[in-house]
């Protein structure tokens, strides 16, 4: 049996021809499709993946959720509560893909809350303000459409193609905060220090959203060689910085980094290296809202329980009076 | 679909910024309709009519704003953030609208934002805390059949705007009702918790139905429509006094306050900023 992936010795019980028809469809980028025979490896990556995205849309719509009752318009008030129902949406997308490989929604939720899975780090920082509304567009949704638009190839079909749906909106959303941030640097001095005080708190966190450096990312080989994942951490982190860099110029902001500058030999900006030990201690629960992130969740899930039980129990109801209905 | 092709869209410069979201280059939600006050239509009644409409479904949104991320389900999460949405919406068009038959040309955000408790109109059941899931389809039931059944007669208003806004408003709340009737029967015939709290919710709401008949008596409609889904859910809806009183003459429960205190802080906060 050959194998074109590098990573993963096949199967001893893979049902013969199973492995090569896998391996060809990752080699000619093709679709795997949920009813295909897909190694168990590429099947446990591809669970935690989704479900950790999905969490993260999830978690995610607390720290911008906190500002919808207090949005200082309507129009802004409509655009965030529209935002962060997009973001529900998202997560209800991606758990439906997961369970297209044999999970279960109610089991990965129970996970999360169990702190058994992790989410986006990002979403355990604060917002101080309602310019954080703005910069969480810009930075946090422009950070992730970084990381997902080559997703949008993954070679997982339905992984693909929810996140075409998904980046088509978060693109969307990163230009809403962007035109905030636009709103507000027009406006009087103290919106214009809310805005580069939120800058200079999300920089930071917003270049860790790409996970850490290359030589120290333990499963970024394996999932490149199966096509999950196109390009590597540092190179869409890069890509990060040389695409907002020009919009922080235009919008009048400074970034929090005395090293940054453009390089004309590689053509692409050069950057100071973000605090990794900071991103160990926040995946590791240390971040300042890990906890209330968490308690949040925790508690819409189980002060949700009483009304998903009510539900439940009146579908099989209704399914007894049907059937006895039939019966007479 | 090329990857790199987003992100040079993502990249580009965009001359008209305000562009750049759709739905954020506009600051006017009437802009393009002819708001002339038709003649014959009494333009203080109807700057009144419009305000009060308007408080329900801002202060009701608001309420519903509560619920993101607490909801029992995501997909309840969707539903409810869509029904605020709708709600804020329509606040939006009738703010605007009382605005120009008022003649003080004030737009949304004056109504919405500087404006104290004692000058908002809207009932007193929608300005009341969040409670239970429970009541939030009690609440939602009550104030989407009343203002369903209203807006139908609305559509035939003498004034062409607050007509549109109407005859939009009721695709919104016939889907708001269905909603709210729906959990309104899961909830009172699943299991003896749901039903234990949704009759004490039909109990915290009936004491304030008397509060929603003003111009149009639907009353009896209203009514009827409410006996329907309750004995559906196998509950029944409590005879209460009503109370004395009325959020449309500006009195209101002491929620209502500390409810505006949130919603407004950060606009007034920064007089003369813009958003």
């Amino acid at each position: 049996m050959t194998t074109t992936h590098a990573a993963e010795a096949p199967p001893p019980d893979a049902p013969d021809g199973l492995q090569e028809h896998f391996d060809a469809t990752i080699a000619r980028d093709q679709r795997v499709e949920p009813r295909d025979w897909m190694p168990d490896g590429y099947r446990r990556t591809l669970v935690r993946q989704i479900a950790q995205h999905a969490h993260s849309e999830i978690i995610g719509m607390q720290p911008e959720g906190e500002w919808i009752t207090r949005a200082p318009s309507l129009r802004r008030k409509a655009i965030l509560f529209a935002k962060v129902q997009d973001e529900a949406g998202h997560g209800l997308y991606l758990y439906s893909a997961a369970e297209t490989l044999g999970a279960d929604r109610e089991d990965l939720t129970r996970r999360l809350i169990e702190g058994r899975q992790k989410y986006s780090s990002i979403f355990n920082y604060p917002t101080l303000s309602f310019a954080d509304v703005g910069v969480i567009g810009w930075f946090v949704d422009g950070a992730a459409i970084c990381n997902q638009v080559p997703l949008c190839r993954s070679s997982y079909g339905p992984y693909a193609r929810a996140m075409v749906r998904i980046c088509k909106e978060e693109s969307f959303h990163q230009r809403q905060g962007y035109e905030l941030l636009m709103t507000m640097m027009r406006g009087t001095d103290a919106q214009r220090e809310m805005v580069q005080d939120a800058v200079n708190r999300w920089w930071w966190p917003s270049l860790m959203m790409f996970g850490p450096p290359d030589d120290a990312s333990p499963n970024s080989a394996r999932s490149m060689a199966w096509k999950i994942k196109r390009h590597s951490n540092d190179e869409l982190r890069r890509r990060f910085v040389d695409m907002t860099v020009p919009q922080a110029e235009k919008l009048g902001v400074t970034l929090p980094d005395p090293e940054l500058r453009w390089n004309e030999e590689s053509g692409h900006h050069d950057f100071g290296t973000p605090d990794w030990d900071e991103l160990m201690r926040v995946i590791k629960g240390d971040g300042p809202c890990n906890d209330r992130r968490m308690e949040r969740r925790r508690t819409a899930h189980e002060e949700g329980a009483w009304v998903r039980e009510a539900a439940t129990a009146h579908a099989a109801k209704q399914a007894a009076r049907t059937e006895k209905g039939a019966a007479a | 679909m090329s990857d790199d092709h987003v992100y040079l869209t993502l990249a580009e410069g965009h001359e008209d910024d305000t562009r750049w979201a759709y739905g954020t280059g506009f600051e006017d939600p009437l802009h393009g309709v002819d708001t002339t006050v038709p003649e014959g239509v009494d333009a203080e009644a109807l700057a009144a009519e419009c305000v009060a409409l308007a408080d329900d479904a801002l202060v009701s949104a608001q309420r519903l704003a509560e619920w993101v991320t607490r909801a029992p389900e995501l997909e309840e999460e969707v539903a409810l953030a869509n029904i605020g949405l709708d709600l804020l919406g329509q606040a939006r068009l009738l703010y605007s609208r009382a605005g120009q038959a008022d003649g003080t040309g004030r737009d949304e955000d004056a109504y919405a934002y500087f404006r104290d408790a004692e000058d908002f109109r809207n009932v007193r059941l929608a300005e009341l805390p969040g409670g239970d899931f429970a009541f939030a389809v009690v609440r939602l039931l009550v104030l989407s059949s009343w203002r369903l059944a209203h807006f139908r007669r609305l559509e035939a208003h003498p004034d062409p705007v607050l007509a549109a806004v109407a005859a939009k408003g009721v695709k919104e709340l016939t889907y708001h009702r269905q909603y709210a009737a729906e959990w309104c029967v899961r909830l009172g015939d699943g299991t003896d918790e749901s039903h234990r709290r949704m009759r004490a919710a039909l109990d915290e709401a009936a004491p304030y139905l008397g509060e929603l008949h003003t111009a149009y008596d639907v009353r009896d409609e209203v009514a009827e429509d409410l006996r329907q889904v309750t004995e559906a859910a196998g509950l029944t809806l409590p005879v209460h006094r009503p109370l004395p009183g009325s959020g449309r003459a500006g009195e209101h429960t002491e929620h209502l306050a500390p409810l505006l205190t949130e919603l407004q802080g950060v606009a007034r906060a920064h007089p003369g900023a813009t958003w």
